[in-house]
């Protein structure tokens, strides 16, 4: 189950908007950064018959079969940090992350 | 943790591999610093959620102020304080306009031979650059983009206007450089404000980019489709902006008030209030100006919009005319334009919107910001050469070749390979062959312009290919290459096909060529494009009648006996006539005299033809020869 809250949802909602397509945001993992895996957000112009899709505040969360143990349970939210803003996930799979955050090991 | 932006699909970059990329307009009244953000470029604000940096620099005695902060300072201390900096960069002292109406302290500089240098200033800070002062400019920039983004930039777009010539364009990246920041392109402010606006609606068709900033006048004709845009011209003028109708008010306002010469702060602060009167006129039809000078005067004037219309007349009109002369460069029609887009905060003006509508018969396209618009298509041409962009998906191809790119052939003629206009990164190739038999060498000249012949061209490079096996002319193959890269370096190659022999060189085809040598280049193809249809018919003409009459005195000398004296006399005779006419321009005598020595020879060409056939088959056996 992955969830996002009403902030974040507004403001995807209006990336697509302004994007002219795509039918929602597809989050998931992949292997590769300093701690193992990182996570990837990307618009979704095709869904894949495979993909769990969850849908709160009127967006929809594509995540593919691989991804998912490692983010279940994830919520994505938006933050604007000082001049700084974009999606941070508050990801209780995590058993550490490099000093930025941008990939993580799970337990 | 560091915070996320969303991808487009397939394209989430590796972690810590997005690089952080700007476009920043850095303009004459005001600078702007975008980035691309979730696919989207957009406008980076301050703390106080304002995007816009009046390029304004103060300098005291010990600390540096810029933007809103210097601009506060205008009235107190005008002398040290650097408004429209970008008219003094890589400019001399000469070349700067109403430098009388300016409070500062100019210091004529001398260049490196003696020779008229980029003008100083003297401030309390001490005697600063335009190139320092901007590069100033460009700090705070950087520094609310670094904030805003989370990291240290890896390069910048910076933004100029189409007119800069190479000095001024040298002065800004040398300002940058200064600044801490690394170029990735300067890129023409039109240019920019086509890109944010081509391909953010995707729109095909030709467009006119009409640019009236603070103090520089662009018109650009522009061609788009499928995301690459054509130039088709160019025009405007570097010293007619904003700031020339705030000179008119102030003007106005001097007259209308009857006020004795003015000291330095108080021209200050009412070219302040001028400036304020034009913003108020956008929405409001009249304009109250009251102002207590430091000399005591009350100024207490009305500014009406039919007043401002007549005292900023001409200004427009120069921008209407420079429109017009644009678009008779490209031989459109005003009908033909699809639509016109809008740049710069001062096509705020109602004026301009109605001069600019009735000229094209159309209403002007201002959908985007007109302060914005230029740096957020610097971002968007930042992001992409920054590499932001899964591998393998396609490049926007935004640069052109101003001028066609190509090689001398014989009679001194010029064979284009690359044809103007065409985006780069590019390569073509083409096969040429040798001239005369045994020709052992190839000398290639690279040439670039419009024009039918080598000696109207701009020679770039020569390259020689030496070793080309000796064979009959027309024999040897040689593909020669022409790259250009996304900087526009061409490299040369030329490779002898059965052989495998090279040669390369390598140059910059648009270095050393100045925007008005461009345009002049390009009109004079225009002007004498019939004369130079002539000179090609004519030397084609020469050169085909020169390797006729190679061909005949070689075989004359290998096969005189089968002609008798008769044939022999006549065939000379052709041939002198042939020679006569050959240095002439008449194109008709050697086509005449080339058909009679074609008559002449042709049936000792057939004689020719037989007996090398009867030595190839005398003396063998049916079963020998290969057919």
């Amino acid at each position: 189950m992955i969830t996002i809250t009403e902030k974040a949802a507004r403001h995807v909602a209006s990336f697509l908007a302004k994007r002219g397509k795509g039918i929602g945001l597809r989050f998931g993992v992949r292997t590769s950064g300093c701690s193992g895996m990182a996570y990837k957000l990307e618009f979704v112009d095709d869904v894949n018959p495979e993909d769990h899709i969850f849908e709160s505040h009127g967006v929809k969360v594509l995540v593919d079969p691989k991804s998912l143990p490692y983010i279940d349970g994830t919520e994505l939210d938006f933050v604007r940090e000082g001049l700084n803003e974009g999606f941070k996930f508050n990801n209780p799979n995590i058993k550490d992350q490099c000093g930025c955050g941008e990939s993580f090991n799970v337990q | 943790m560091a915070l996320l932006q969303i991808s487009e699909p397939g394209e989430s970059t590796e972690p810590h591999q997005h690089r952080l990329a700007v476009g920043i307009d850095l303009g004459t009244t005001n600078s702007l610093v975008a980035t691309v953000r979730s696919g989207m470029a957009v406008v980076l604000s301050d703390e106080l959620g304002r995007p816009l940096l009046p390029s304004v620099v103060s300098y005291g005695r010990e600390c540096i102020e810029v933007g809103y902060e210097a601009q506060a300072k205008q009235s107190v201390d005008p002398k040290n304080t650097i408004v429209s900096v970008k008219r003094f960069m890589g400019r001399g002292i000469k070349d700067i306009a109403h430098i009388e109406t300016m409070p500062y302290d100019f210091v004529a500089a001398q260049g490196a031979k003696g020779e008229e240098g980029m003008v100083k200033l003297r401030t309390a800070g001490g005697v600063k650059s335009p190139v320092e002062i901007s590069a100033e400019i460009l700090k705070v920039l950087t520094q609310r983009a670094e904030g805003a983004l989370g990291g240290p930039l890896s390069g910048a777009v910076i933004t100029v206007p189409a007119y800069f010539d190479d000095a001024q364009r040298a002065a800004t990246k040398d300002a940058a450089r200064l600044a801490g920041l690394n170029v990735l392109r300067l890129l023409n402010e039109p240019t920019a404000a086509a890109i944010a606006y081509g391909l953010d609606n995707g729109a095909e068709g030709i467009y006119a980019v009409y640019d009236l900033g603070g103090g520089t006048f662009d018109i650009s004709i522009l061609k788009l489709s499928r995301g690459i845009f054509e130039v088709l011209a160019t025009g405007g003028d570097s010293a007619l902006g904003g700031d020339d109708f705030d000179q008119r008010v102030f003007c106005w306002i001097i007259e209308k008030a009857g006020l004795a010469p003015l000291s330095a702060s108080d021209a200050r602060v009412l070219l302040t209030r001028a400036r304020e009167a034009k913003e108020y006129l956008t929405i409001h039809g009249e304009a109250p100006i009251t102002v207590r000078l430091g000399s005591g005067e009350y100024v207490d004037v009305n500014l009406s919009t039919a007043v401002f219309s007549e005292i900023t007349r001409t200004l427009v009109q120069k921008t209407i005319s420079a429109t017009r002369r644009a678009l008779r460069d490209a031989a459109l029609a005003t009908a033909e334009v699809k639509g016109v887009v809008m740049v710069g905060g001062s096509t705020r003006m109602p004026q301009i919107q109605h001069a600019v509508g009735e000229l094209f018969g159309q209403e002007p396209l201002n959908n985007l910001d007109p302060d914005k618009v230029v740096a957020l298509g610097a971002a968007i041409q930042a992001n992409l050469l920054a590499g932001n962009r899964a591998p393998g998906e396609d490049w926007l191809l935004l640069d052109v070749i101003p001028l066609s790119l190509g090689l001398e052939t014989m009679g001194g003629l010029t064979e284009k390979i690359i044809p103007r206009n065409s985006t780069i990164p590019i390569a073509r190739a083409q096969e040429f062959t040798t001239f005369k038999d045994g020709q052992t060498a190839m000398m290639i000249h690279v040439v670039q312009g419009e024009r039918e012949l080598v000696a109207d061209c701009r020679s770039l490079a020569r390259l020689e290919l030496r070793g080309i096996p000796p064979m009959v002319a027309g024999a040897a193959r040689v593909r020669v290459s022409f790259q250009v890269d996304a900087d526009g370096l061409l490299s040369v190659s030329a490779r002898e096909q059965t052989t495998g022999i090279e040669a390369r060189v390598e140059v910059k085809p648009s270095f050393g060529l100045g925007d008005d040598e461009i345009a002049g280049m390009l009109k004079d193809s225009y002007t004498h494009a019939s004369a130079d249809a002539f000179r090609r018919a004519l030397r084609e003409a020469q050169v085909e009648a020169q390797r006729l009459l190679e061909a005949t005195q070689s075989a004359l000398v290998e096969d005189a006996a089968l002609l008798s004296v008769a044939e022999r006399t006549h065939v000379d005779s052709c041939v002198a006539r042939l020679q006569g006419v050959l240095v002439g321009d008449d194109r008709h005598a050697i086509d005449e005299a080339m058909a009679q020595l074609g008559q002449a020879t042709a049936e000792f060409a057939a004689r020719r033809m037989n007996q090398s056939v009867r030595r190839a088959l005398s003396g063998r056996n049916i079963e020998e020869i290969e057919l």
